[in-house]
């Protein structure tokens, strides 16, 4: 077992503006391991990931291969000098055959032309061993994500042969495709290589998997035998609960007696979410817990019309409610501020001015506009209140940090006035500073008899705002705990019975 | 003002260029009640790209293209003419033809907002088939007529001025201010910028893209009204023809990125004069008009390289680091 | 079978269904003749829209081609006409001239990181006024050497003929096909067709394939320019305006997916000889007017977009 590591890094640093990503980072990689990285969204596994590969730039730190120190500048030098890489999508292409795939750049040749029955082949004897019997002159696409899968590993393994990363290759994968997958990486875990799986899924981290690290926020939070470990402790690292600590100071909410305001019965959605009841109540905070990809967001965009329910029915008060785009959401006085903000919140050559207005306006119509005078007063005013650093409201937003876009995001939804605000790890990325205000700025907003529902993965930060918790698993509602019974234990042990059964 | 500096410099330079090999460039003269000089003839010409870039400019900002506006040109045109010798009166001649400009841009925006397909693709089918419609209404003949109502739009002047070149500063002003002066324009941009986010904050982002493409539709029924009003006729070969790329162009040398998001109408209409200065100018100047092609050609790769994003990137890095440092710092 | 067969197949069916219609009405169409008329009058098109498959392949546009036939043309004639230069030399000029523009092309876009679409606007605009500031006038080719070009065909049975520039057109096609579907570079184009982060990050070269691509069309359409001037006689710089959107509009009725990734060059063919055919019907019919070649022509268009709009739903399954 104490085999010298295949790949090692030592004391790893990567910062973006605004952020620390990695901090003094250590890793070994043993031959014939499954090694597993685990963390939350942010926790920094996939920039660890991104320097070991060359896909980024470290700040500081070593790499080792086999003890010789490497920089690969490109994906494309690390996989020469041994290292692979399959993502969860986009790692072939589908609208090319498998042989095409398999042996894109090295195709065998004839007389110049490509050698079709050659390339056929060679296809054939890479794909030998992986236990697929497929037609590879057909293309990719047609295959399902299980074999497009194996076919890229295929692919890597060919061309690297020493380290392999798995980076979330089971997120789209049924059970019976699951184990497909895991008898190939079993097979070549046999044969020596070093493989690196990122999965939130723990029963197959704790089937596949050799040792395990854990990273959160950017950190080292431990490297073990996955045998030493159970999985309430995993998640208990992941999630930031220090089992020793003592209850942290929460003087439980008292129970919200104020009359039911928003009420769903069976929202669903086929594939998203499985069907779900839910009970807002004025001026309460509902947590949302689960691991990553346990139904959280899905459940939030369900919610806001932005992936409409197929099932169930929604009622304000004793009239329904249609949901069916965010529009509508927004007109029964809904409010999103989405997990990613880049791409689904901040419209970026906007100025911080134009995107908290943003939706206010788009209620108020094209014709009606904002006054200049009074967009400036609300941009300002909500600069202040927020405590937005950007030197003015002009600014495009794009240019702030993320936590100043968050808070962009959220003067947006508090501009609307809203009666129901979710906020999608309103606190991921940003520094202490904003992480702090953001909390306060939550309670107050309760405290003036919004309602929230408030997605995160800091369970801490989560016990200590919500009034109720919603606790998720495999697209599932399973547990809503209130009152005494909210602790972030309880939170634990509800994410972690379903998985042990 | 200071974002439209480098297409006023553009201008005044081509002006003072041609100034120099023709000197009476810049003279007005006030002669049978009308103004007459380059000047005035650049502003007249340039009427229909100035109309077709204050719509493109539009759908560029959503990150869109409007291929077919010098198609719509053609059958808009068209029924004008056939409404006019079909002796239906001016009214309804103008009314058919702003309407058949109307349900064109509809017919692509629904394309691009509703079925999703690519804004280049989709009004690649009407930019080809526009031609024929067009032709079907003039059965293939250049549909001549003798109506000085609907000729004044063409050919006529007020207080000395075209009229042409009256429509388009009106509709570049008018559309301006009605974008600047509601919140459309911002709308649009967000659009452009990031249609995902948009929806999210509640934007109707269908309706927008429908919109902007019946705008486009409508100043290319305008452009196509004044060309067909010019020539006394409605000439469905010719009307229009590859203006949609002179429109593309304008409203790229108008500075607004072929990316979408932040636009300037003014700096289209810009754009516009600049291609009509040069193309008036190589015809005054005595060169032979052949070197007009090549001499775009040049400004368009010159541009091109002004707005690229990789030369930008390599240009802006200098300036940008200390920006990010003390963030860094801050950690 | 391969999905990716079916807009072809469609392409294929709706071609021999047209034919037969037309057969059915005029029994006269169906002769060697008229196939042979349909190859040698739509010669050039197909060369340049051979070129322009592999472009729409990679997932780009080259608005240049048609501007860049009738440049060839002009420069064929005025070095014919000005200088004693053997012909054959003048033909492998151009070709060097037109592939090196073409080549420019593509740099640029790597480069610059710019659309397509607007670079080779400008390479359009560049070639026509080249063809322009070459010659404004038409320039007759009184070259024997050319006439003996355009005499040569053979004599299919059935008394048709196959003209030389037919010819060229069969065998452009045949190199298109082998280029696009049996060489790595081939391979790589359908790759960055597919998607160009992908591609790169299976170590497709971008920029040397992006430039290679546009090199192809730029070559391929001096080539059209060459079959177009033997077809002509002539060199005329206002020749071939919109040739460009034809060709876009054959490879899209071929089954080419517009946004680049799918398509076959032999479906190419079938999408130039179908607008083909839409024209000769026109002239058989006699009284039909021209304007509904286009009308048709746009018609299918949408039909080509939507049923390919519909594949893509379903392909991912």
């Amino acid at each position: 077992m104490d085999a010298s590591p295949i790949l090692s890094a030592r004391g790893l640093n990567k910062g973006f503006p605004g952020t620390k990503a990695l901090t003094d980072i250590d890793f070994d990689l043993r031959p014939g391991e499954v090694h597993a990285l685990l963390g939350e969204n942010g926790a920094g596994k996939s920039t660890l990931v991104k320097c070991l590969t060359g896909a980024m730039r470290r700040d500081s730190g070593t790499i080792l291969l086999h003890g010789q120190p490497i920089s690969p500048a490109s994906t494309l030098e690390a996989q020469a000098l041994g290292i692979g890489t399959v993502y969860q999508e986009v790692n072939l292409l589908a609208n090319l055959t498998v042989a095409e795939n398999l042996t894109l750049g090295r195709q065998p040749r004839r007389f110049g032309l490509v050698d079709r029955r050659a390339m056929k082949a060679e296809a054939e004897a890479m794909l030998a061993g992986y236990g697929l019997a497929i037609n590879v002159n057909r293309d990719l696409g047609s295959y399902s994500v299980a074999v497009q899968q194996i076919v890229a590993i295929a692919r890597a393994v060919a061309l690297s042969g020493k380290v392999l990363i798995l980076d979330e290759p089971t997120a789209s994968l049924d059970a019976r495709e699951v184990e497909l997958l895991f008898g190939v990486v079993e097979r070549l875990r046999a044969k020596g290589l070093g493989i690196i799986f990122i999965s939130h899924f723990l029963d197959q981290v704790f089937r596949i998997s050799d040792r395990l690290t854990v990273l959160r926020n950017g950190r080292l939070i431990a490297t073990t035998e996955a045998a030493e470990v159970d999985r309430h402790r995993l998640i208990a690292m992941m999630l930031g609960r220090d089992l020793a600590a003592q209850e942290a100071a929460h003087a439980p909410a008292q129970l919200n007696d104020a009359p039911g305001m928003l009420s769903f019965r069976g929202c669903g959605r086929r594939g998203a979410v499985e069907p779900f009841d839910l009970e807002v109540r004025q001026g309460e905070v509902i947590g949302m817990a689960g691991l990553l990809g346990s139904g959280r967001t899905e459940s939030a965009e369900l919610l806001f019309g932005l992936s409409p329910r197929d099932t169930g029915e929604a009622r304000d008060g004793d009239r329904p409610l249609s949901l069916a785009s965010p529009r509508e959401a927004i007109a029964a006085g809904f409010g999103f501020a989405p997990e990613d903000r880049k791409t689904d919140g901040i419209i970026a050559d906007l100025s911080v001015r134009e995107n908290i207005v943003l939706a206010l306006q788009a209620r108020r119509g094209w014709a009606k506009p904002i006054p200049r005078a009074e967009q400036t007063r609300l941009a300002t005013d909500y600069i202040r209140q927020l405590d937005i650093r950007t030197p003015g409201p002009e600014k495009p937003v794009g240019l702030l940090s993320g936590g100043n876009q968050q808070k962009v995001i959220l003067a947006r939804w508090l501009a609307m006035n809203p009666r129901f605000l979710i906020l999608d790890e309103p606190t991921r990325g940003i520094d202490v500073g904003a992480h702090a205000e953001i909390l306060r700025l939550i309670r107050r907003l309760v405290a003036e008899g919004m309602s929230l529902l408030v997605i995160s993965s800091e369970l801490e930060e989560l016990v200590a705002v919500s009034d109720r918790m919603i606790v998720l698993r495999d697209r599932r509602h399973v547990a809503e705990l209130a009152g005494g019974g909210l602790t972030a234990d309880r939170i634990v042990d509800a994410i972690a019975a379903g998985d042990a059964a | 003002m200071k974002r439209l500096a480098p297409q006023l410099l553009t201008l005044a330079a081509v002006i003072v260029l041609i100034s120099l090999v023709f000197p009476g460039f810049l003279s007005v003269e006030f002669s049978n009640g009308r103004l007459v000089g380059a000047p005035i003839d650049i502003l007249k010409r340039g009427a229909p790209v100035a109309l077709l870039a204050i719509g493109m400019t539009l759908v560029i900002a959503t990150r869109g293209i409007d291929l077919s506006v010098g198609a719509v040109m053609a059958i808009c045109g068209a029924v004008a003419a056939w409404a006019i010798v079909g002796g239906h009166g001016l009214g309804a001649a103008l009314g058919l033809a702003l309407g058949a400009g109307m349900l064109c841009g509809i017919w692509n925006g629904l394309l691009v907002a509703a079925f999703g397909i690519q804004p280049i693709v989709a009004t690649l089918i009407l930019m080809v088939a526009g031609r024929g419609v067009a032709q079907l209404v003039t059965q293939g003949t250049i549909l001549t007529f003798s109506h000085e109502g609907l000729a004044f739009l063409g050919s006529g002047s007020l207080l000395g001025v075209p009229v042409p070149a009256l429509i388009w500063i009106a509709a570049g002003a008018v559309t301006g201010l009605i974008v600047r002066q509601t919140a459309l324009g911002l709308l649009i941009e967000a659009v452009g910028v990031n249609p995902r986010a948009s929806t999210l904050a509640g934007l109707n982002t269908r309706v927008l893209l429908v919109a902007v493409y019946l705008i486009a539709g409508l100043f290319a029924a305008i452009a196509g009204l004044i060309v067909t009003a010019d020539i006394r006729g409605a000439d469905a070969n010719n009307t229009g023809l590859w203006l949609e790329l002179d429109a593309i162009l304008a409203v790229v040398i108008g500075g607004n990125s072929l990316l979408g998001g932040r636009f300037s109408i003014l700096g289209s209409l810009l754009g516009a004069m600049i291609i009509q200065s040069i193309n008036t100018g190589i015809l005054l100047a005595g060169y032979p008009s052949e070197f007009n092609l090549v001499i775009k050609a040049g400004l368009v790769v010159v541009i091109l390289m002004l707005q690229s994003p990789r030369l930008a990137q390599v240009f802006a890095l200098p300036r940008r680091a200390p920006l990010a440092r003390p963030k860094e710092a801050g950690e | 079978m391969n999905p990716r067969l079916l807009p072809l197949l469609a392409t294929t069916m709706i071609f021999l269904l047209a034919y037969a219609i037309c057969i059915l009405q005029f029994p006269s169409m169906l002769s060697t003749r008229v196939v042979g008329n349909l190859l040698t009058d739509n010669a050039y098109l197909g060369i340049a829209a051979i070129g322009m498959t592999v472009v729409i392949l990679s997932g780009g546009i080259d608005l240049s081609v048609g501007s860049v036939i009738a440049f060839a043309g002009v420069f064929i004639a005025v070095m014919l006409r000005d200088t004693a230069l053997p012909p054959l030399l003048v033909l492998a000029l151009l070709l060097a001239l037109t592939t090196g523009f073409g080549a420019a092309m593509g740099g640029l876009i790597h480069l610059l990181a710019m659309p397509p679409f607007i670079v080779t606007l400008a390479g359009m605009f560049l070639a026509r006024g080249l063809a322009y500031v070459l010659s404004i006038d038409s320039v007759p080719i009184d070259d024997p050497f050319f006439k003996s070009l355009q005499g040569a065909y053979w004599l299919m049975p059935g008394k048709g003929r196959l003209h030389l520039i037919a010819g060229i057109m069969l065998a452009s096609v045949l190199v298109g096909a082998l280029v696009a579907h049996r060489t790595r570079f081939g391979a790589n184009v359908m790759a960055l067709g597919g998607g160009e982060a992908t591609a790169r990050l299976m170590g497709v070269p971008i920029a040397r394939t992006t430039v290679l691509i546009y090199a192809f069309s730029g070559f391929m359409a001096g080539l059209a320019g060459i079959v177009f001037a033997i077809y002509t006689s002539a060199g005329y710089p206002l020749a071939t305006v919109g040739v460009e959107l034809n060709a876009i509009a054959a490879v899209v009725i071929g089954g080419t997916l517009l946004s680049g990734g799918s398509g076959y060059v032999v479906g190419t063919l079938i999408g130039v000889l179908t607008m083909g055919l839409i024209q000769t019907y026109i002239v058989f019919d006699g009284s039909l007017s021209s304007w509904w070649t286009k009308i048709v022509i746009g018609g299918l268009l949408f039909l080509f977009i939507l049923l390919q709009k519909a594949l893509l739903r379903l392909g991912p399954r």
